[in-house]
């Protein structure tokens, strides 16, 4: 049934097009740029992602519609448009908030941003696949480019030792996925999620089915970074440049979501009798293991890599009931979940020096009478984060509860709710550190003066308040995404 | 005046003010100045307010109402009834008080603390307001943010501990009462508290309500014996935050009873008022004794404000037996009416007390009873006062102490001869415990050195304690109007309590 090369497809690819060809650009400009005129890479950089920002507002015009390309290879609906419009503004924010954290190491080098721009390319990629294939193409070439990035310091002894532990567990992951995916090709003959999906019913070997399953299950917690398929991550958060990980711990979460969806419901949606409950256990250990780890970290960067792991226990909520409404609030909460980890880890980034990294929790002693602005900002995020009204964070967390208690798993939503008490305490240290200790000499240094960045976190930090008033236009384009 | 959004104003005013304090507060005096400003303004907008208000009629008044979030049928939406109005009122007219009673003691990051301070108040308003279940639990959360921050930052030296367990303490009980509005909407589609109060429950699903409620409220007011986190609170927090804590959010749970529980709940919380009512019970017993012992006054009143709270939980619990199993329902109306006017009048005294304790910290920076002794003797109109509002602490008639408790016992007796001489028990310990208070502190002769050279009140402080002091005379000596007010809110409550849900 396969039609030939049909010209009109590429039209569907056109963000990505444009995204590909600029990123080529940018990699041909930065061979005739001198050290100095990096600003040149950056600004072309933040250009494409808003270039490419356009081209899918614009393809865009109704979030119900949905339309495939090249073979059902490529979906085109509003759940990709969503996606795709928040992971470019989280690569947008990932590269503002890296650029004087990168200049001061002197590791501001064209390829932080071009593996940036591929990176985003494969989450593009990935949350339209609408096939096994496209969907294992755009995770690696994500993949890929993440770990090179973790390693762009490379005379740094631990962020070489995150990258190999990255690139080893995340190839295992791959391993996983690529199996189960065999599998289901094995039972249903198809590599096309809209086919494998029609034919779950009537397979010969539903045994096969379910054993794939499994695997997919374990690659997608890996990659979400669900306990207990976890490991990778503190390490990796801790050992990577911080504006690395302030873009390895935002933009891939939103597409991670991307990759569970059109597996678990494109192509798997008959068995989620078996995948739901997988998903439940998922997310209790998450919860548990993210929650209770992160009460003992005294770094701040590695506290928040826990805090993450608890967070995707939560964006599993949306997930049991295996509902449309569940997987709107799990996309509202991707969402919502990035856009604050960002502002904690650009903090981070923002207030680190030459010879001073500032991601131990105490280097934020008295923060707030050095800069009650920036401490201020730093405190919403950790409120946000927390999940305490009338913050972002907080309708977060609601929206996922609601979905988790109508889909019948109200001892989950308790058990939820449980480990978000124990959680609170260590966002709230965070907050009395800033805020009740007095400050150390070796902090009493003023603020890189970064304006761009400086102006971009702060629009980020207020848009957690601002959005904890008019949550109802976001809600309203995840419910539209998903035909509610 | 009557198409203005006054509630919003009363709400957002404070908020807005503290945004704006916060930004242009550099100067001290400018953020002292500034923040009085915007809390008499909130307190001149809250006199239309009770004006406004149409006593006779009852009701949800003033009411406004917004779509909030389509989707999820979440309201912007805001109506006040008589009970409503007076803590509303009772909020404003502290709120002054306490940023004029913080000009002198809070002399480090000013701006900080008032800003803090008006969106407190901002807030507090807004959970009086609220009609929206969402709306409600959003005000009743954010506010842990300024209470925590101010505890924190200007606390005293165990004030880390203390505002940690004050923050996760509520936090832990209000989360269950989330669950249970979640599961409340996945019923009726919306969050309206009047389509939760009309909402078919089966007597399971009461229960279970009602015990989500009941940890949310009971932890708020508290109740024993979740009560731990106050004294830590009360200790550590500057005089400010001990006023406000102890005058205004501690009502927030006995309103929450009145406006979930009941409403919601009614079948479950007959069933259970009993634990309710033996919790009450303890409180004012055991508490009082454990009053009686503390060598640190505003642990003392730390303790006094649970024992006082028990008599609102206990008023508004014994409606329920007096409504449904002995049909009376002029003793239950008198049982609530003197559970709201315990809450106004504990507003009172609590922070008048808490206040004057905050004057002699202030002096002597120190809240150990046996530091002090004969402070009559140096500071006579300080004494005064002392005096009268332990006093208006012990029930004492013509004062605003006496009016609840004697209600909530006249109610009690007919209902259970025993809950109400138990009851009654408080008479004798609160006077005990306030007394011995006043005649180790404020009478006897000046043993410390250190206070014989201490001044009189100064103009400011003369403010703070002749408001309070006013406020307790008059609701003592002339409670009519504040039942007028309450009066047929408190009536529509009782009637509601009629209806089984099962």
């Amino acid at each position: 049934m396969t039609t030939p090369f049909n010209p009109a497809d590429l039209l569907a690819i056109l963000p990505e097009l444009v995204l590909l060809g600029a990123t080529c650009a940018i990699l041909l400009i930065d061979l005739f740029l001198k050290p100095g005129q990096r600003d040149i890479t950056h600004w072309l950089s933040i250009a494409a992602l808003a270039m490419t920002a356009y081209f899918v507002w614009r393809g865009a015009p109704d979030l119900r519609q949905a339309t495939t390309a090249f073979n059902g290879m490529f979906l085109h609906d509003g759940i990709s448009v969503v996606l795709k419009q928040f992971v470019l503004l989280m690569s947008g924010l990932g590269l503002l908030y890296g650029r004087n954290y990168m200049r001061e190491r002197k590791l501001l080098i064209g390829e932080f941003y071009l593996l940036i721009l591929f990176a985003t390319l494969g989450m593009m990629l990935l949350v339209s696949a609408g096939s096994l294939i496209s969907a294992y193409l755009g995770l690696e070439l994500l993949a890929l480019s993440s770990y090179a990035l973790v390693a762009l310091n490379r005379d740094s002894a631990i962020s070489a030792e995150a990258a190999i532990k990255y690139f080893v567990l995340g190839a295992l992951a791959s391993g996983l996925l690529l199996y189960g995916m065999s599998m289901v090709y094995g039972a249903t003959g198809t590599l096309e999620l809209a086919r494998i999906s029609a034919s779950i019913g009537q397979v010969e070997h539903p045994g096969w089915l379910a054993f794939g399953l499994v695997f997919i299950v374990a690659g997608i917690a890996f990659k979400l970074g669900a306990a207990p398929f976890h490991m990778w991550l503190p390490d990796v958060y801790q050992g990577a440049p911080t504006s690395v990980t302030v873009f390895i711990g935002s933009a891939p979460k939103l597409a991670a979501f991307g990759l569970a969806y059109r597996l678990l419901e494109g192509g798997l949606g008959g068995l989620s009798g078996h995948w739901t409950l997988m998903l439940a256990i998922l997310s209790v250990f998450s919860l548990a293991i993210g929650n209770l780890f992160a009460i003992a970290q005294s770094n701040l960067k590695r506290m928040l890599a826990y805090s993450t792991i608890s967070h995707v226990g939560f964006l599993l909520l949306g997930f049991v009931g295996a509902m449309p409404a569940g997987y709107s609030a799990a996309m509202f909460y991707a969402i919502s979940y990035s856009l604050t980890a960002a502002v904690a880890f650009g903090m981070i980034a923002l207030l680190a020096r030459t010879g001073f990294e500032c991601e131990e929790i105490e280097d934020f002693k008295g923060l707030n009478q050095r800069s009650p602005w920036y401490a201020g900002i730093m405190a919403i995020a950790m409120f946000s984060l927390a999940g305490v009204p009338p913050l972002f964070g907080f309708f977060a967390k609601l929206l996922v509860l609601k979905a988790a208690i109508d889909a019948g798993f109200l001892w989950l939503a308790i058990v939820a709710i449980v480990f978000a008490i124990i959680g609170i305490y260590y966002y709230l240290r965070v907050v009395k550190v800033m805020y009740f200790d007095t400050a150390g000499d070796a902090t009493e240094l003023p603020l890189p003066a970064d304006l761009p960045m400086r102006w971009v976190i702060s629009l980020n930090g207020l848009a957690l308040i601002v959005l904890g008033f008019a949550w109802g236009p976001l809600f309203d384009w995840c419910n539209r995404a998903f035909g509610i | 005046m009557a198409h203005w959004p006054l509630l919003s104003i009363l709400i957002w005013l404070p908020i807005i003010g503290a945004v704006v304090v916060l930004l242009l507060g550099r100067d001290p005096r400018v953020a002292r100045w500034l923040s009085v400003l915007v809390a008499l303004a909130t307190l001149a907008a809250s006199i239309p307010l009770y004006l406004g208000y149409d006593a006779v009629a009852g009701g949800m008044q003033l009411t406004e109402s917004h779509v909030w979030i389509e989707a999820l049928k979440v309201n912007y939406a805001l109506g006040v009834d008589g009970i409503s109005v007076a803590l509303i009122v009772l909020t404003t007219f502290t709120s002054v008080l306490v940023i004029i009673g913080s000009w002198g003691p809070i002399d480090k990051r000013v701006s900080q603390y008032m800003a803090a301070m008006l969106a407190l108040e901002g807030m507090l308003i807004g959970v009086f307001a609220a009609t929206d279940a969402l709306l409600f639990y959003v005000f009743f959360e954010a506010m842990l943010i300024p209470m925590f921050i101010i505890i924190g930052i200007w606390g005293g030296p165990r004030r880390v501990y203390a505002t940690l367990k004050f923050f996760i303490y509520t936090f832990l009980g209000s989360i269950f009462m989330l669950i249970g509005l979640i599961y409340l909407h996945m019923k009726t589609g919306e969050f309206s508290l009047q389509a939760f109060a009309q909402a078919g429950l089966g007597t399971k699903e009461q229960a279970w309500l009602f015990f989500a409620f009941l940890i949310a409220f009971a932890i708020k007011v508290p109740m024993w014996p979740v009560h731990t986190w106050l004294p830590d609170a009360h200790v550590e927090a500057p005089t400010g935050g001990s006023v406000i804590l102890a005058a205004i959010m501690l009502k927030v749970g006995g309103y929450g009873f009145i406006r979930f529980s009941l409403p919601i709940t009614p079948d479950a919380s007959q069933e259970y008022a009993w634990v309710v009512i033996a919790m009450s019970l303890i409180a004012v017993v055991y508490i009082g004794y454990v009053a009686l012992v503390q060598d640190d006054m505003k642990k003392l009143i730390a303790y006094s404000s649970i024992a006082h709270m028990a008599f609102v939980t206990l008023g508004i619990f014994i409606t329920l037996a007096l409504v449904r199993v002995h049909g009376n329902t002029d003793a239950a109306r008198l049982g609530m009416q003197g559970a709201m006017v315990q809450m106004i009048s504990h507003g009172f005294v609590s922070g008048a007390m808490f206040s004057c304790i905050g004057v002699l910290y202030d002096r002597l920076h120190s809240r150990m009873i046996r530091d002090y002794g004969g402070v009559m003797n140096v500071m006579p109109w300080y004494g005064a006062f002392f005096v009268l509002f332990a006093m208006a602490n012990c029930g004492l008639p013509g004062t605003s102490g006496f009016v609840g408790e004697f209600m909530v016992i006249l109610a009690a007796f007919q209902d259970n001869f025993w809950i109400a001489a138990v009851a009654a028990f408080t008479l004798i310990i609160g006077a005990a415990y306030t007394l011995w208070l006043v005649k180790r502190v404020i009478f006897g002769e000046v043993t410390n050195p250190k206070v014989a050279k201490f001044k009189d009140l100064d103009a400011r402080e003369w403010i703070v304690l002749g408001s309070f002091a006013a406020a307790v005379l008059v609701v003592g000596v002339y409670p009519k109007p504040l039942t007028d007010l309450m009066d047929s809110s408190v009536l529509q409550i009782v009637n509601a309590l009629m209806l089984s849900k099962a």
